[in-house]
């Protein structure tokens, strides 16, 4: 198929999958799907806006975002997941945030602690429940640097004040205790919670940590989880570059780091949707420069390695280059062994943050097309980033229902699908090669030098696997 | 900072800090239960082409199928109708009526079963009446089955949602009971269980013992279903057509005790016969399932089972001397726990200590009387409401040589440097584990296999050259 054809196919499938919805489902979701043609005329998505209702959508809540994505990884801060026990026990170790240190003394990522609200608590309120379990929490994990009170969507229904029990706490404790206010139902998606939980470090932390002289190459990342170790093989290739990294966040992260992330020469932000607001705030308030910057695959790492090394003096660039040169050949031999495996392949992408534009190039290193992307949560800012990176002819789409998804796919038939835990096991019934994107299905780093082998090696894994030959049977027709 | 580190590590596995960390009223940390509406997710999907609709937040559906797919690595199907900030103003009328119209035309369901999360019974929500105002509006037709269940999270745990959406589903699309057409079959109810194999084997025990039977619910086909290359959105389930006939059953037969008892309440306000039993785990809890089933048909017992049982007191002769005096800790759902615990007692194996995070007051009786009746039990303590954290400082303080439970426990194991043998809900580190019955006669062989297995496993690891042998 020319490319033209291609565009004329994909639009005929969008429209074609439109045809299953009743009339004010099928007005809303046109618009937050699109095939990027030559004009560009059509490839504006909405985003950022409600889900239709009962159409099975992949998308979180406020809660998520700011407990499950910000805040969890924050290691020496005990996170109070407040409010019944479901939100609570759904996100506990299942982020895949590793983190460096005693867990129980001063690293309480794979924890859930919970103020397990009772009918009573609805009734009565949880505030006086709040102070008590802040009071048992220092006392039974006495090297805890701060409290985040997470509330979940009862707590902003029965109007408990979390604000001032947190103010009494902290004064009471003498450590910070953070009110986020991301109850479920605040916002449309992960993003508000995001957005609140960058706001809460905003107000309760950030220039209040211990003073430090900024280093003459002293950085912060923002917005790296570690999931499976990504921000400790991103810090490894700036580490080489001379570079310090002084925080991260919220990967394997500190208070004392969050506290003190403006005190860095340069923030770089890797998942600019979910932590862009503190970015900003932080170069507004203490003049603290930011940049994006991508570390999936060589040629993104290369360009990015390049792009921060500008921001600093010769002696960052050489050895920025220097670094460059020294896994040129490694990674080209990655590249040599799995790219004729994986040449040509196409794969459609469905994830949350950074990934569905943050990968492509990974993918392109490896020989491998993106036909179809997308986002769960996203805003105009991350399409409008998105959209040049991608080949005319790729499906966009914003929100996707699973049964759009699951029509999208047959109709382009990709090689390879990369979602999450909730689309996995669709798409490999289907017989179709799938990886987790949010979680590295388990594997991981996929970021920087060291994540790359391990990707390539997933990707041709999944699409190579001799597992899939055996699905039909010898006597099926 | 460093001694300070140090210090405090230690200090965690000290008796002080037990006595300090049972001293806790409020804060709870690492508890075994979920809330309501997962479990309301796990019943809704055993009932042919049934679409769960979570009323309430959006982001509630997305844990409850993430948390059930990472159990069982299949598709999870849910929806929800994405209640948000003006449903708190308004109420979630609008949001349910338009979610019934859009998950109706797209998912094409027999019967949707909705349940409710925090935010509709905070705000107290009528979902009866708002379904009334659908079918009014003609959302959906006014013959499609919408079964419904309040299922708030601040009440109960998930085993208590299982039970509401049952009997939801039940109320919903069982046709009233009429003393001339009752049928002939045995419903059985398994409970929340979350072993696809145990519930092909409870259908393999009753096509054995020629008992006319319905399994209510049954998630086996939708929660283990085939790789034929295609999927299926409802690939299973227990029929429509028996769910209609259910208050005509002949009786019923729950298997589980403490995720049951409002349905059966139900059951006995329409003048079904009701039986229960402790789920089936062990000889001694299978043989009263056999039992209950051949009391049903007024069969004998197969000989077929006899000998399979024969097998299963085999394979416990075999292996006991590596179970018998050993010291376990277990922790889980309150029927899981009842029945790995009497085959426990029956294998000779010591428990010690028994969290139960959703215990009730019935379940710690009948534990507590179970325990006390055998020489075994005499060394053990039931932790009703305690936690996994509790559990940490009762291993680290009386050490145990096994920890039994779901993958949540790994912490609790590595800091006691002892074996997790993953039985309950969710196993999400281990492949399979959902696809061998842990009930039955072959439960007992199984649940042997794992156990004397990894302590068999230790024992290699762990020897020294000299003592390294060829026999175990």
């Amino acid at each position: 198929m020319s490319t033209k054809e291609t565009i004329e196919f994909r639009k005929q499938v969008v429209e074609d999958v439109l045809e299953i919805y009743p009339e004010k489902a099928k007005k809303n979701r046109r618009q937050h799907i699109a095939v990027k043609d030559s004009e560009c005329a059509s490839c504006a998505v909405k985003s950022n806006a409600k889900t239709v209702p009962g159409i099975m959508t992949a998308r979180g809540c406020a809660y998520a975002g700011a407990k499950g994505v910000v805040w969890g990884p924050v290691k020496d801060v005990v996170h109070i997941s407040h409010g019944p026990v479901g939100c609570g026990y759904y996100s506990w170790g299942n982020r895949r945030n590793l983190a460096d240190g005693e867990i129980g003394v001063d690293n309480f990522v794979p924890f859930l602690f919970t103020s397990d609200f009772q009918e009573s608590d609805i009734i009565y309120g949880g505030d006086k429940k709040l102070e008590k379990i802040i009071s048992e929490v220092v006392g039974l994990f006495p090297n805890a640097k701060g409290v985040s009170v997470l509330s979940e969507c009862p707590v902003g229904l029965i109007g408990d004040d979390i604000e001032s029990v947190a103010r009494r706490m902290s004064e009471k404790i003498e450590l910070p205790v953070i009110p986020v206010r991301c109850e479920g139902f605040r916002g449309i998606s992960q993003s508000l919670g995001h957005h609140i939980a960058n706001d809460a470090i905003r107000d309760h932390l950030i220039g209040k940590g211990p003073a430090r002289e900024i280093g003459k190459y002293d950085i912060g990342i923002i917005g790296d989880y570690n999931i499976g170790g990504d921000a400790w093989a991103s810090k490894k290739i700036l580490e080489e570059m001379g570079l310090k990294v002084v925080n991260i966040w919220t990967g394997d992260s500190t208070l004392e780091m969050l506290q003190n992330g403006h005190l860095v020469k340069l923030n770089l932000i890797h998942c600019f949707r979910s932590m862009n607001y503190i970015a900003k705030h932080m170069e507004e308030t203490y003049g603290t420069p930011w940049i994006e910057f991508n570390f999936f695959g060589p040629t993104k790492i290369k360009e990015s390695i390049l792009k921060i090394a500008a921001q600093f003096d010769d002696y960052i660039m050489e050895k920025a280059l220097k670094v460059i040169e020294k896994y040129t050949a490694p990674m080209q031999k990655v590249i040599d062994i799995y790219r004729p495996r994986l040449e040509g392949k196409s794969v459609m992408l469905y994830v949350g943050g950074l990934r569905p534009r943050h990968i492509v190039g990974a993918y392109e290193d490896l020989g491998m097309e993106v036909i179809g992307t997308g986002y769960e949560f996203a805003h105009n800012e991350d399409y409008e980033k998105t959209i040049p990176a991608l080949k005319e002819g790729t499906l966009i789409y914003d929100d996707v229902t699973a049964l759009e998804l699951e029509e999208f796919v047959k109709k382009l038939k990709p090689d390879l699908v990369g979602s999450g835990i909730k689309e996995k096991y669709v798409f490999e019934k289907m017989g179709l090669p799938f990886r987790q994107m949010h979680s590295w299905d388990y594997s991981g780093p996929y970021h920087g030098y060291e994540g790359f082998p391990i990707f390539a090696r997933d990707m041709d894994m999944a699409i190579n696997s001799p597992t899939w030959k055996s699905i039909k049977a010898p006597w099926s027709k | 900072m460093e001694t300070c580190t140090k210090v405090t590590k230690e200090w965690l596995n000290t008796q002080e800090y037990r006595e300090k960390n049972f001293a806790r009223e409020k804060l709870v940390i690492n508890p075994a239960k979920a809330c309501q509406p997962l479990g309301a997710l796990l019943c809704a999907l055993g009932i042919e082409a049934s679409l769960p609709f979570v009323h309430g937040s959006q982001g509630c559906a997305a844990y409850f199928r993430s948390t059930l797919s990472r159990h069982y690595r299949e598709p999870v199907a849910a929806v929800s109708d994405s209640m948000t900030e003006d449903s708190a103003v308004f109420g979630g009328q609008s949001n349910l009526i338009e979610g019934l119209k859009n998950a109706n035309a797209l998912y094409s369901p027999k019967v949707i079963a909705m349940f409710t999360s925090c935010m509709a019974e905070v705000i107290g929500d009528d979902i009866n009446a708002y379904l009334g105002n659908a079918k009014e509006q003609e959302a959906i037709p006014k013959d499609l089955p919408v079964a419904l269940a309040n299922t708030p999270s601040f009440k109960g745990s998930h085993i208590t949602g299982y039970d509401t959406m049952l009997k939801g589903l039940i109320e919903c699309l069982a046709v009233p009971r009429q003393e001339d057409k009752i049928n002939d079959r045995l419903y059985v109810v398994p409970g929340f269980d979350t072993y696809t194999a145990n519930l092909r084997e409870y259908k393999r025990l009753l096509k054995v013992m020629e008992a006319p039977f319905t399994l209510l619910p049954d998630q086996s086909d939708v929660l283990d279903a085939p790789n034929l290359g295609t999927y299926e959105l409802y690939p299973g389930g227990t029929p429509i057509t028996e769910m209609k006939e259910a208050l005509n059953a002949g009786s019923f037969l729950f298997a589980q005790t403490y995720a049951t008892p409002t349905t059966r309440k139900y059951l006995a306000g329409k003048e079904v016969p009701v039986e229960v039993i402790s789920m089936p785990i062990g000889i001694g809890g299978t043989d009263k399932f056999i039992e209950a089933v051949a009391k049903f048909t007024g069969k004998e017992v197969q000989k077929e089972i006899t000998i399979e049982r024969g097998r299963s007191i085999d394979a416990m002769t075999d292996a006991h001397q590596y179970i018998h005096g050993k010291k376990f800790a277990l922790f889980g759902d309150p029927d899981v726990l009842m029945g790995v615990v009497s085959f426990l007692l029956e294998m000779g194996g010591e428990p010690v200590h028994i969290v139960c995070t959703n215990s009730t007051p019935l379940f710690k009786k009948a534990m507590e009387s179970m325990l006390e009746a055998s020489p075994y039990g005499q060394g053990a303590t039931l932790y009703a409401g305690k936690d996994l954290w509790h559990l940490r400082s009762l291993l680290v303080t009386e050490p145990v040589d096994m920890l039994i439970g779901d993958s949540h426990g790994k912490w609790a194991a590595r800091d006691a440097n002892i074996p997790l043998v993953r039985i309950g809900f969710p196993i999400t580190d281990r492949v399979n584990l959902h696809r061998y019955p842990i009930i039955g006669y072959s439960g007992v062989i199984n649940m042997i296999t794992m156990i004397v297995n990894t302590f068999l496993e230790e024992v290699d690891r762990n020897s020294p050259e000299a003592y390294f042998e060829m026999m175990r």
